[in-house]
């Protein structure tokens, strides 16, 4: 089996994150790795990186790990988990700049196709362009 | 002089009660302008500093910086806590590589502000926790000397929170509100002049 490139949804709600993983699973299919996280360490609205590393791994392909996001604490938290990573995975991971519902879509019916992280970061960062 | 373990101890733990004790203010402030859950993450971020004191305070000094650094970035859930966790963090790693405490305070904690500025994609003037850290980074270059030193620390860090209200946020969520953004302190502006006084009134034996 060929591998795809890894989803990772985050979220400051498990709900919108757990909802937009079950939209992507259904639309693109099973055949895609997704990992989804939401809330604080607490469990209530936030991000957290622990959860975020957690995500990541359960995604992990070795064609990378593509991460969408809601709102900017949910961005710098996954990108301080992508520092947490050894260093050998962390250039394998990339945060895109992407609405997060769209760009998991986008994303995930690109991975499905084979291509590459680049090439799945940049149809969902097409989202995001002027 | 040298920064003894002792006072290194009763430094941390006193900032971290300080800002437990805002609580309720920063959250109060980020209502205001951001989200409304600074000050409960900031709270449980120094509540799980202050679990694992024993255990910071009998490291070395570098160690140490990156373990605060490290359990905030682990359990605060905001951006504040990549961000106050990166300042600790290269805090840190700027003692591992030759820097001593206190002699080199101000490179410390420029590194410290650095990462923070990275992290953020930040600068000052734009009103977040920068427009506090830096003009204190700018206190502890010029002033380093000077027998009052900790008292200007106090001052500026002051002075520069209460200056953000005028600014407009063009950073996190904040600047969501454009306009209506003017008129209120940044609550990260404010934890960061907390901690700072906390370490000043510590320092100067009356927390």
């Amino acid at each position: 089996m060929n591998d795809t490139v890894g989803i990772v949804i985050v979220s400051h709600s498990k709900d919108i994150a757990k909802g937009t993983a079950d939209m992507v699973r259904q639309m693109v299919g099973s055949e895609i790795k997704v990992a989804f996280c939401g809330g604080n360490p607490d469990g209530g609205l936030g991000t957290s990186v622990a959860l975020i590393v957690d995500a990541i791994n359960d995604a992990w392909s070795p064609k990378g790990v593509a991460i969408l996001v809601d709102l900017g604490g949910a961005e710098t938290n996954s990108e301080m988990a992508v520092e947490m990573l050894d260093p050998e995975r962390r250039d394998l991971v990339v945060v895109c700049n992407a609405p997060i519902v769209e760009g998991a879509v986008m994303a995930a019916t690109e991975a499905a196709g084979g291509s590459s992280l680049a090439e799945v970061r940049a149809v969902a960062e097409e989202l995001s362009a002027d | 002089m040298s920064l003894q373990p002792e006072t290194f101890k009763s430094l941390v733990k006193v900032a971290a009660e300080q800002v437990i004790a805002s609580a309720s203010e920063l959250t109060s402030l980020d209502q205001a302008i951001g989200d409304g859950d600074h000050g409960a993450n900031m709270k449980r971020g120094f509540e799980a500093v202050l679990g694992k004191l024993d255990a910071i305070s009998a490291q070395p000094f570098d160690e140490a910086l990156k373990t605060i650094g490290k359990t905030l970035v682990m359990t605060v859930g905001g951006a504040s806590g990549p961000l106050y966790g990166s300042f600790f963090l290269a805090a840190g790693e700027a003692l591992s590589h030759d820097k001593h405490l206190p002699d080199d305070l101000a490179e410390v904690f420029a590194s410290g502000v650095d990462a923070v500025s990275k992290r953020g994609r930040s600068h000052a003037g734009e009103k977040t926790m920068l427009d506090v850290l830096v003009p204190v980074l700018e206190t502890l270059k010029t002033d380093a000397g000077r027998p009052d030193i900790v008292e200007r620390i106090r001052s500026t860090a002051a002075e520069a929170a209460a200056r953000t209200a005028p600014m407009q946020a063009t950073k996190g969520r904040a600047s969501f509100l454009g306009p209506r953004s003017v008129g209120h302190v940044d609550p990260g502006a404010r934890s960061s002049c907390v901690l700072l006084q906390a370490v000043c009134a510590s320092l100067e034996g009356r927390p």
